[in-house]
């Protein structure tokens, strides 16, 4: 507290008051000293009311402030529980607008242990309504001193409304959000699952989870649950069928790079989402590479036609093996001739390849693999992306390899879209699990020329009619393909019994829709395959029935596989008349 | 009650002597706060484990003796004050250090005593006794050649300050300074030293600051409210908001449920979300109108004493009000004080008692010396 200066008051100047006025100690009407002093505490009371009035002033006007002015801010008021439930994380549907995951806006019930009145009785009650509730575990809790503890998490809104009636003090809810998963399993690898935070984990849930909080929009995916439905039965069936460790399975529409079925087995349900064996959480088909061996020949193939160097009929010398270091490179089947190109793709010749793209060279080589996307991770929306191991220096024995699919390991994903670019047209789709808006252009690079992709395609029917996927020969449809059977590297070389399959399947081959891709690891052969553990017996019976059952879902019409036109578009020795895709 | 003019008795003067406007006011605070804590304590009962009415109950019983003892004292002459207030200076000194040694501990200070019935804060009643007997000896100083008044009521202050500090009871400690050091101004202390005394007293606050952690943390909440938990203070202007200019009406609030102290250091945000604004307003002018009154009142008498008695406990009345209502608003960091007259709070009820009994004593009209009334 300070005062104003009052000089005429102060003390000094009392002192020299007091030699006038003698010293008498007062009694009666004040007198002597007592006067100026009187005036000086009258005069500084007057400035200690002062402070006071202003403090007091300082208050009112404060009052004035919380209370009407700010009024309309006020947002934590405590109030009734709503009923009317938002929930704050946006679902996903399919391409149909098929419910892929929902929120469920629940009740977790909760207790402040101080408020509960009749602990026994609260726990009688409860215990009764929840019979999971155990007694002893739920008696000390409410005993604790704390003032919180959780009973349950995710009521019903029946459980809700009888927990209300129990008319319980110190019972209270939390307003908590639960991720449903109403396809279950079926597309555990693509949508992912969420924590209990209800923030994304795995797969889209993850990768959109900024735009799935706070969304309204539903997040409408390219997948179809159909496809992925016939996907997964019939992968399922091959995996149990050969004791396979697992697989994957990829529908793709070849000219928009849209995914209508993405799949790796063994999965895993996302609702129960507690201890999951890593080897099911584990995407095949996104995140694993592997050597993934002749698909490879597509590439090859491709780049070499489209090279304009290198013809279908060309002939290479496949009666010699070619020695690379230590291994030495040999045919599955052996033909004792020399090989046209078309023939090298046909019998799927290991020696073949190497002796075309000793003629491309590793540049081009390098270059073409950079332009299809297989040197780089693929930009499929998921989290779980692995990136593709390349030789690092890329030597020309490294070349040869890779000419037939070895010494390079890439997703299953990677290659599908990689396999799409060469029988579209030539445009490279950068493959995508969200439906594409039609309004929008597609984006794509060319990669190769209409003509090659034409090619390409009597290549691919070829394997199909004539070479080693007779297995997807499915009526009226059109199929063509490339196989693919790589040993599995077994420590420090490739085993001879263990292996991945792999089938890339396209139809209608005379003008792509659709690329359908099995992958299964480590088949065991049995009686049914006369002991052949290869793609054509594992692989491609499953796409084979794949597209038995979604070419009419797809609305694709059958048509008479042997017409003078289908003849005419994919015979390896007929003309082309026109190109399909071709844009001048 | 009614006495003729012509009644000598006892309380017959007393009825024609008194400040009857101020009484009013008191009793209508003393109203006003029993209904506030029936509004606001059944909550924070139940919160403790109590039946819904303890509270209100035991204030209603602290407010008999209380108001009893506002009417006994305020029958004393300023001679009788002076003497009633020494003496229990003497009786609660002793008390206080006594708590340092038999007093048991509620939130981390041992400021109370058990005295058999009930539990007693000595401190509370340090407050009036010692703005009374400093009065006086500062009175003295001013009227008595070499009497060392000056000094000797320093020493008591640096005793009862220290006692105070030692419980540990910061508030209380500040509100005895504060009050020391206006009447050491209004008596007539040197301008240099009242510049001198008021940079001292901002030191320690400063000091206290960093000597007590706990004082350390209110105010660093109170400078950033993100820091930490500003529960209280959050909800007591949450309370105000909703109550708006006319309120929620008596017993309609909802954010009082919430407030841990509804019936104590919060219970004018309790005022405010029921009764609103213009109460709330109303509430701060009765305030201030004891306050004012009291000082003109003191101001006109002739005596020394009684100016600086009166101003003393009418300052620390109106210090305590302004304070516990500028916690509640969030102008400045919580402090345990309870708004007089309003608050639950036994031990401070009876001490607000014992005082306004004092200020009304000192303020009734007089004719002839204070000294010999």
């Amino acid at each position: 507290m300070t005062g104003i200066p009052l000089d005429e008051f102060g003390i000094d100047d009392l002192r020299d008051y007091r030699r006038f006025l003698p010293a008498t100690v007062a009694h009666g009407r004040p007198q002597g000293r007592e006067i100026p002093a009187l005036t000086q505490g009258r005069a500084r009371l007057v400035v200690t009311a002062a402070i006071f009035c202003v403090a007091v002033l300082v208050i009112c006007a404060r009052l004035v402030d919380v209370m009407v002015l700010q009024e309309a801010t006020v947002t934590r008021l405590p109030h009734a529980a709503s009923t009317a439930y938002h929930a704050s994380r946006a679902d996903i549907v399919d391409r149909n607008g098929v419910l892929l995951a929902t929120s469920l806006a629940t009740a977790s019930l909760y207790a402040d242990p101080k408020l509960i009145l009749n602990v026994d009785d609260a726990v009688n009650k409860l215990t009764r309504l929840f019979p999971d509730l155990d007694r002893a575990e739920l008696t000390e809790k409410l005993k604790s001193d704390k003032r919180f503890v959780w009973i349950k998490r995710n009521l019903t809104p029946h459980q809700h409304q009888q927990v209300f009636r129990l008319g319980l003090p110190g019972l209270d809810f939390e307003k908590e959000e639960r991720r449903i998963f109403p396809t279950g399993s079926l597309l555990a690898h693509v949508v992912g699952l969420t924590g209990v935070d209800n923030h994304g984990m795995v797969g889209i849930e993850s990768s959109y989870d900024k735009t799935l909080r706070g969304g309204i929009e539903p997040l409408h995916l390219s997948i179809d649950v159909r496809l992925q439905h016939i996907m997964r039965t019939e992968l399922q069936a091959s995996i149990d069928e050969f004791k396979a460790l697992g697989g994957a399975g990829i529908i793709m529409d070849v000219n928009t790079g849209e995914v209508l079925s993405l799949l790796s087995l063994p999965d895993f349900d996302p609702q129960n989402n507690n201890d999951i064996p890593p080897d099911a959480m584990f995407n095949r088909a996104t995140l694993g590479t592997y050597e993934l061996g002749s698909v490879f020949k597509i590439f090859n193939s491709a780049m070499a036609l489209d090279s304009g160097r290198i013809h279908l009929d060309d002939t290479f010398d496949t009666i010699h093996p070619i020695q690379a270091g230590r291994h030495t490179i040999k045919d599955y089947e052996k033909m004792h001739r020399w090989l046209s190109l078309a023939e090298i793709f046909q019998y799927s010749s290991n020696i073949g390849s190497v002796r075309i793209v000793q003629q491309m060279g590793i540049p081009a080589q390098r270059a073409f693999l950079d332009k299809v996307g297989l040197t780089t991770p693929s930009p499929i929306e998921l989290p779980e992306v692995g990136a593709p191991q390349v030789p690092n220096p890329w030597r020309e024995v490294n070349s040869w390899t890779i000419a037939f699919g070895h010494g390079i390991a890439v997703s299953p994903m990677q290659l599908a879209a990689a396999a799409a670019s060469t029988i579209n047209g030539g445009i490279y789709h950068p493959p995508t699990l969200v439906q594409r808006d039609p309004a929008l252009p597609v984006p794509g690079h060319r990669v190769i020329s209409p003509e090659t992709s034409d090619k390409m395609r009597r290549l691919f029917r070829l394997v199909v009619t004539s070479g080693t996927a007779s297995f997807a020969k499915v009526p009226g449809y059109v199929v063509g393909g490339k196989t693919g059977t790589a040993d599995k590297v077994v420590g420090h070389g490739y085993g001879t019994k263990a292996n991945r399959t792999t089938f890339v399947g396209v139809f209608p081959m005379n003008n792509p829709r659709y690329l359908v891709l099995a992958l299964i690891d480590e088949p065991h052969a049995d009686a049914s395959t006369h002991g052949f553990a290869t793609a054509g017996w594992i692989a491609v019976p499953v796409v084979g029935r794949v597209i038995k059952q979604m070419g009419p879902l797809v609305g694709i019409e059958p048509v008479n596989e042997d017409s003078p036109e289908i003849h005419q578009a994919l015979d390896i020795n007929a003309r082309p008349r026109s190109i399909a895709g071709a844009t001048p | 009650m009614n006495f003729a003019r012509t009644d000598h008795s006892i309380l017959g003067r007393w009825w024609w002597t008194i400040d009857r406007w101020t009484l009013l006011a008191l009793a209508v605070l003393s109203i006003t706060g029993t209904l506030l804590i029936a509004a606001a304590s059944p909550a924070v009962a139940v919160h403790l484990g109590l039946d819904n009415f303890f509270f209100v109950e035991h204030h209603v019983m602290m407010l008999i003796p209380a108001g009893a003892l506002t009417i006994g004292i305020s029958l004393l002459s300023p001679r009788g004050v002076r003497r009633v207030a020494l003496v229990m200076m003497l009786v609660t000194l002793p008390l206080v250090a006594a708590t340092l040694v038999v007093g048991f501990e509620i939130k981390g200070a041992t400021r109370w005593i058990h005295v058999p019935g009930m539990s007693i804060q000595p401190s509370e009643f340090i407050k009036p006794c010692f703005a009374v007997v400093a009065a006086w000896l500062f009175a003295r100083q001013r009227m008595v050649e070499g009497f060392p008044g000056y000094i000797i009521a320093s020493l008591l202050y640096l005793l009862t300050a220290a006692l105070l500090l030692m419980q540990p009871d910061l508030g209380m400690t500040f509100v005895v300074s504060a009050v020391f050091f206006a009447q050491f101004f209004l008596a007539g202390l040197n301008i240099v030293l009242v510049a001198v005394m008021g940079m001292l007293g901002i030191s320690g606050l400063i000091g206290a600051y960093f000597i007590f952690p706990h004082v350390q943390s209110r105010i660093d909440r109170f400078l950033d409210p993100e820091a930490g938990d500003n529960y209280q203070v959050q909800h007591s202007l949450d309370a105000f908001m909703n109550g708006g200019l006319w309120g929620r009406g008596p017993g309609q609030g909802t954010v009082k449920m919430t407030l841990p102290d509804a019936h104590a250091d919060f219970i004018f945000a309790v005022a405010g979300e029921e009764m609103g604004l213009l109460f709330c307003l109303a509430l701060v002018g009765l305030f201030t109108f004891i306050v004012l009154r009291g000082f003109s009142r003191v101001s006109r008498d002739d005596s020394l004493f009684v100016l600086l008695a009166g101003s003393g406990l009418l300052i620390q009345f109106g210090l305590q009000a302004v304070i516990n209502m500028a916690s509640s608003l969030h102008l400045m960091p919580t402090k345990g004080m309870t708004l007089p007259f309003i608050s639950y709070g036994g031990s401070s009820l009876l001490a607000l008692g014992i005082g306004m009994g004092m200020m009304l004593a000192l303020t009734r009209k007089r004719f002839g010396s204070a000294e010999d009334a």
